[in-house]
């Protein structure tokens, strides 16, 4: 980038150019920005992105349907579970599969459970950045108790594959379901004490408020979704505006800002984490109600057999093998669904043609959109806001990148 | 009492007032328990990373309290996370950036294989560019694993010879990448 | 305040075909999604219309991705779509472009946010946006010469020597 002359109110001649990243420390991930610096304020700046560009859409042109879901998982990683069940519940309503309410709820405290894990790292990185490094450490051991409850629900802990096309592989043991109840218990002291740090703290404050706002107008032209756009006063959430998964059917309030700056996205991330757990105890109560042990639904020609079977009957083995080899009919269709992930709206644009693997399916990523509107508010602003500007948008790599 | 457990002092000749051992062990030593790690994370395996790093599994117990965001002063390069073609030569130029001695451990499928990723923008292991001294297994691994990986590289570092990095053998390794 | 009107897809789609009656066609609805097809030159203007309509207000540009059917005439797609945040209501808008030529108008006058979304489809596909203020590659590599999400591009990279199609059963 060429310098910018600089008019005689300012104490240098012309801009100063500074590349940030893309392996700065400040930066978590792979962003640059190269900036143009009068002094320590940004003139000018411009980002590239794609360091960590995988192709996801073209791999999933090649893959059976239900193997996009682990790629799903390595979109957003921090909040793996929304996007696996995300994709699900696009090809169910491709297929016309209706899920019991048990797994629809099961579904409901996964998903919830990660976007509290999300929101978590997102506000203790804004911590970090900004100077205080304890919250950080304290909330990141109750993350790692949402991490036991996913390794007991389905095995892994960060790119979860979890559940299947219908719903899940198996049903919640009862050590997941202790566990949820105990996190249920827990969470809310930590939470507390997290808050307590930060919402008052005279430094935290000067860091955060009023700096870098976004106004309603802005975000809406840039296409911001997710807690971004609520903290700028849009109270667009897609679990009330387009309810998928039962969403319908429970009490909980879409916090939104006045200002759009960084202490109202800090502020609606952490409101938002209080709704999640209230859900979350909604919905082991209506779990709890329904008929136990249901945790799929009856659709042998999509969802993959219990192992236990596929080695001992027959019938078992054929479905597993037609499943695997994406022998099974998928119609000709066309389908956009979208989900609350962790960043805001998670489109799937799905076209099929009859084939094994999908014709196009493109993923709306909220990272990569929200992201291009970082340029336009870092400037004018210095260089240590745009800093935390950046870790308060959240972008996430492997959803920026896809 | 504590119950802080001290590594062994390696093998050597003591007596009254003196101890004696061979250079390379005791640099070796106290190499392996203050590796300043680089970490180079770019996508899931960061994630894990930071858990690693976290309260609970705290990586710092084995004596790689700091990190080193800059390579000039890092030991141990720890490429977490795919490396595109489009990142690749920015890997390099940080391995490039380091000094001698300095280590690799790639953590995960993407860094050591290209894992899942057999596409036309990732490439397929950082061993392509740069040499690795451990591999990770893992899409993540768990952080149990990132600290199974960083106890290899000490042992590595441990049994090295102090003169590895002057020998043809070394130097051909590195000619093979086109490092000088 | 208002009397408020139940705004469906029959009532958009009307108000469209009003306006625009002979540059909409193949109007479906997969999935209770309005889905219309239109010509190149009309469709910035029809996205126009649905952004300052003061009763339809799609003022939330989703998204916008390419599609490649080889096989068709017009083979590159370019889809949009839109929100109307206050009636609730998506809308999808697709347009061909033929391959010797993939040019349409760019959509960031309209929306800031198509400002990204056009590069990725440009990077993706080569379908280029007239007017756009910055288009470049975003994801690829500056260099690449090729589109990757056409069709015809393989998945693999196909200067790699280490693989031995006999291990993978091809």
């Amino acid at each position: 980038m060429a310098h910018i002359k600089l008019g005689d109110n300012s104490l240098e001649k012309e801009t100063v150019t500074l590349n940030l990243g893309p392996t700065h420390p400040a930066t978590h991930g792979v962003f640059q920005n190269i900036l143009e610096l009068d002094g320590e304020r940004i003139v000018s700046a411009q980002s590239t992105i794609g360091y960590i560009h995988r192709a996801f859409e073209k791999i999933a042109e090649h893959r059976p349907f239900y193997q996009i879901t682990p790629l799903t998982d390595r979109l957003n990683y921090c909040s793996a579970p929304i996007n696996n069940m995300g994709w699900h519940m696009t090809v169910e309503k491709l297929l016309g599969i209706q899920t019991p309410k048990r797994v629809d709820y099961m579904r409901i405290i996964a998903m919830e459970l990660s976007r509290i894990a999300d929101h978590l790292v997102c506000n203790s990185v804004i911590g970090v950045d900004s100077g205080a490094f304890t919250g950080f450490l304290y909330v990141f051991q109750k993350r790692e108790d949402i991490y036991e409850i996913f390794e007991e629900i389905c095995g892994s802990r960060l790119t979860t594959n979890m559940g299947r096309i219908g719903g899940f592989e198996r049903d919640f043991n009862d050590v997941a379901i202790a566990k949820i109840k105990k996190f249920i218990v827990e969470f809310p002291d930590v939470m507390r004490e997290f808050e307590n740090l930060f919402n008052r703290n005279r430094i935290f404050i000067d860091r955060c408020v009023g700096v870098t706002p976004v106004s309603a107008e802005k975000a809406l032209a840039y296409s911001w979704s997710g807690p971004l756009l609520r903290s700028c006063g849009v109270d667009y959430d897609v679990r009330v505006a387009k309810p998928y998964c039962s969403y319908e059917e429970f009490d909980f309030e879409i916090p939104v800002g006045t200002t759009g700056d960084i202490y109202d996205r800090f502020l609606v991330r952490n409101e938002e984490m209080w709704q999640s757990l209230s859900i979350i105890k909604q919905a082991l109560v209506k779990m709890e109600n329904e008929p136990k042990g249901i945790f799929n639904a009856e659709v042998p020609d999509y969802c993959l057999p219990p192992k236990e079977d596929v080695y001992s009957s027959m019938e078992s083995l054929i479905y597993h093998f037609k499943i695997v080899m994406g022998e099974v009919p998928i119609p000709k269709a066309e389908i956009y669904h979208s989900v609350e992930g962790g960043n805001g709206e998670l489109g799937f644009y799905l076209v099929t043609d009859g084939g094994r693997a999908p014709f196009r399916l493109h993923f709306r990523r909220p990272s990569f959109i929200n992201y291009q509107a970082y340029v336009d508010i870092a400037k004018g602003g210095m260089i240590s806001d745009a800093i935390l500007a950046m870790s308060s948008l959240n972008v996430i790599a492997g959803e920026l990148d896809a | 009492m504590s119950d802080i457990k001290i590594v062994e002092a390696p093998p050597g000749v003591e007596g009254a007032g003196f101890f004696a051992t061979s250079l390379d062990k005791a640099v070796g030593l106290a190499r392996s328990y203050s590796l300043w790690p680089l970490p180079f994370a770019t996508s899931c395996c960061g994630i894990e990373f930071m858990a690693t790093m976290g309260s609970h599994y705290d990586l710092a117990r084995f004596g790689a309290e700091r990190l080193s965001f800059s390579p000039r002063q890092a030991d141990l390069l720890m490429v977490m996370g795919t490396i595109a073609k489009k990142m690749a030569p920015v890997l390099r130029q940080v391995y490039l950036q380091m000094a001698e001695p300095r280590w690799v451990m790639a953590v995960g499928a993407c860094a050591s294989s290209g894992g899942v990723f057999d596409t036309y923008s990732v490439l397929q292991g950082i061993d392509e560019i740069i040499p690795v001294d451990v591999y990770v297994p893992g899409c993540p691994p768990r952080p149990e694993g990132i600290i199974d990986g960083l106890t290899r590289i000490q042992e590595l570092v441990q049994n090295e010879s102090l003169r590895r990095r002057d020998s043809d053998e070394y130097k051909q390794l590195l000619a093979k990448y086109g490092i000088q | 305040m208002a009397e408020v009107k139940e705004m469906n897809n029959q009532a958009v789609l009307d108000k469209l075909q009003f306006k625009f009656a002979d540059a909409i066609f193949n109007v479906s609805e997969p999935f209770d999604l309005l889905t219309i097809t239109t010509s190149k030159d009309k469709v910035i203007e029809i996205i126009q219309f649905l952004y300052d309509n003061e009763e339809l207000k799609f003022r939330f540009l989703t998204d916008i991705c390419g599609v490649h059917y080889p096989d068709q005439e017009l083979p590159l797609g370019v889809v949009y779509h839109l929100h109307s945040l206050t009636n609730n209501i998506r809308v999808r808008i697709k347009v061909f472009l033929p391959e010797s030529a993939p040019r349409i108008q760019t959509l960031t006058g309209v929306f800031l946010g198509a400002n990204w979304m056009e590069r990725e489809t440009y990077d993706f596909f080569g379908i280029i946006f007239e007017g756009h203020p910055d288009l470049r590659r975003i994801l690829n590599v500056d260099d690449m010469v090729a589109f990757p999400m056409r069709k015809e591009f393989p998945l693999e990279d196909p200067n790699r020597t280490d693989k031995n199609d006999d291990y993978f059963g091809r």
